[in-house]
């Protein structure tokens, strides 16, 4: 990664406990990566996570490619999981909270979403790579802004322009004096709250995940010196079982970002209120 | 000190996407998306489609055999109940025409017996009328020649012209019928 051959991990590899050296903390410095190829003041870089991202692109389709490009009626092994994951996406996401007539067109949008994302999130426990795509806020932000102008232009494009404000304020006469506070708040949380907690949330639970598997792995190395041997025993159970729990987060991460995106069009295509 | 932790400390917020990885990010996706989009899904999409089409045929077909199955069973049974319907109507009438005919055989037989009867009647009528003619014939023959022997003429003649033995008979009968 660094230039440096000795600073190929984010933190000192001969540092241990009783050897007159620090912990050497996790923190936001683990998110950053020396370019690849470029030069990091200007814009014009590579770097891991870029590389990780075309990579899981790579991936993905390949996969899909394998599964779907020459499809039977009656399906192999491989086309058989890809079917079960596209079918999972389709009626238990898409069609559960658009419905199917509607839903349709969205179908190949939110099955691209999901996959990628489990995949951007998958890079997290994948050896060698190890570190979630999706903890750097540009590709939560790049995805969540796609699905931000998805629904806003389609909001616009069923209701018009007056449908789509008293859409978007959740306009209700029965409320009477509240209703301008109302319309406000839903204003504010529809239009400016919703893509940021939409592309934060995935972002920081893959970050925190990343932090607390780095946290337990240095540890790990980090108490492996005298009386911290045991210790680091038990740090390392810890890495074992936080690997096992970010294989569910980023799972649910995907599910649930996928789950929103469909919450939204939805949204933008109900009736009026 | 770690030159990542100083880059750290002088970047100011991870909540500030660089714009190099958002252009990045976003063409990672739209990769992923436009071979989805464009090409695999719709690939199997029209497999699922057929297989649908296939499974339901199947029940489709499945569903006209039993169909038919029935509607031939419930013919059969029409058929069957028209059958035991028209055994029973054929069984009905044969025993209504054989009591007809049971009766007008019986009345035929009655008619016959009556005339059988009837005839044996005039016969024995008849005959009795041509015995009891023949009978005082002979009588009166008989009686005539032994007066006559008696006597010793003829009394034929005058026996004859007088008619003696026949009021002589038709007494005799009156007598009798008189005791029965």
């Amino acid at each position: 990664m660094s230039a440096d051959p000795t600073q190929v991990l984010a933190f000192e590899t001969d540092c241990h406990i009783f050897s007159g050296c620090g912990f050497p903390a996790p923190g936001l410095h683990s998110f950053l990566f020396e370019p690849l190829w470029g030069n990091g003041d200007s814009n014009l870089y590579f770097n891991k996570t870029m590389l990780l991202a075309l990579l899981g692109s790579i991936i993905i389709v390949g996969f899909f490619w394998a599964a779907f490009a020459k499809p039977k009626l009656v399906p192999g092994k491989l086309q058989m999981v890809a079917e079960a994951g596209y079918d999972f996406v389709r009626r238990g996401v898409v069609y559960e909270t658009i419905g199917k007539r509607e839903g349709e067109k969205y179908v190949p949008l939110v099955v691209s979403l999901f996959f990628f994302v489990w995949m951007m999130n998958l890079w997290s426990i994948i050896p060698v790579a190890q570190f979630p795509v999706t903890a750097i806020i540009a590709y939560p932000a790049a995805l969540a802004a796609i699905v931000y102008v998805l629904w806003v232009s389609l909001t616009f494009k069923r209701h018009g322009f007056v449908g789509a404000f008293k859409n978007f304020t959740g306009y209700d006469k029965s409320l009477g004096a509240v209703l301008p506070l109302s319309m406000t708040i839903e204003l504010f949380s529809n239009l400016l709250v919703r893509p940021f907690t939409h592309a934060v949330r995935l972002f920081a639970n893959m970050f925190a995940g990343h932090t607390l598997l780095l946290l337990f792995t240095i540890a790990s190395w980090y108490l492996l010196n005298g009386i911290g041997i045991a210790y680091a025993g038990v740090s390392f159970v810890m890495v074992i079982v936080m690997t096992a729990f970010e294989l569910f987060i980023q799972a649910v991460q995907a599910y649930v970002f996928v789950l929103l995106t469909c919450s939204y069009i939805q949204g933008a295509l109900a009736k009026g209120h | 000190m770690n030159p990542l932790v100083q880059l750290a400390a002088e970047t100011e917020n991870p909540l500030l996407p660089p714009i190099p990885e958002l252009v990045i990010g976003f063409i990672a996706f739209v990769i992923v998306f436009g071979f989805l989009a464009k090409k695999l899904l719709p690939n199997i999409n029209k497999v699922l489609e057929e297989r649908r089409e296939a499974i339901e045929g199947g029940i489709e077909k499945a569903d006209a055999a039993q169909t038919e199955a029935q509607s031939v069973l419930e013919q059969y049974k029409a058929q069957l109940a028209e059958a035991r319907h028209e055994a029973a109507r054929l069984r009905q009438e044969a025993q209504e025409q054989g009591a007809v005919i049971l009766q007008e055989m019986r009345a035929e037989g009655q008619r016959q017996r009556e005339e059988i009867i009837a005839a044996g009647h005039a016969q024995i009528e008849a005959d009795r009328k041509a015995a009891a003619s023949a009978l005082r014939q002979d009588v009166g023959k008989l009686a005539t020649d032994l007066a006559g022997k008696l006597v010793g003429e003829s009394l034929e003649d005058h026996a004859r012209q007088s008619g003696t033995v026949d009021r002589f008979l038709d007494e005799l009968e009156a007598k009798a019928e008189a005791v029965r």
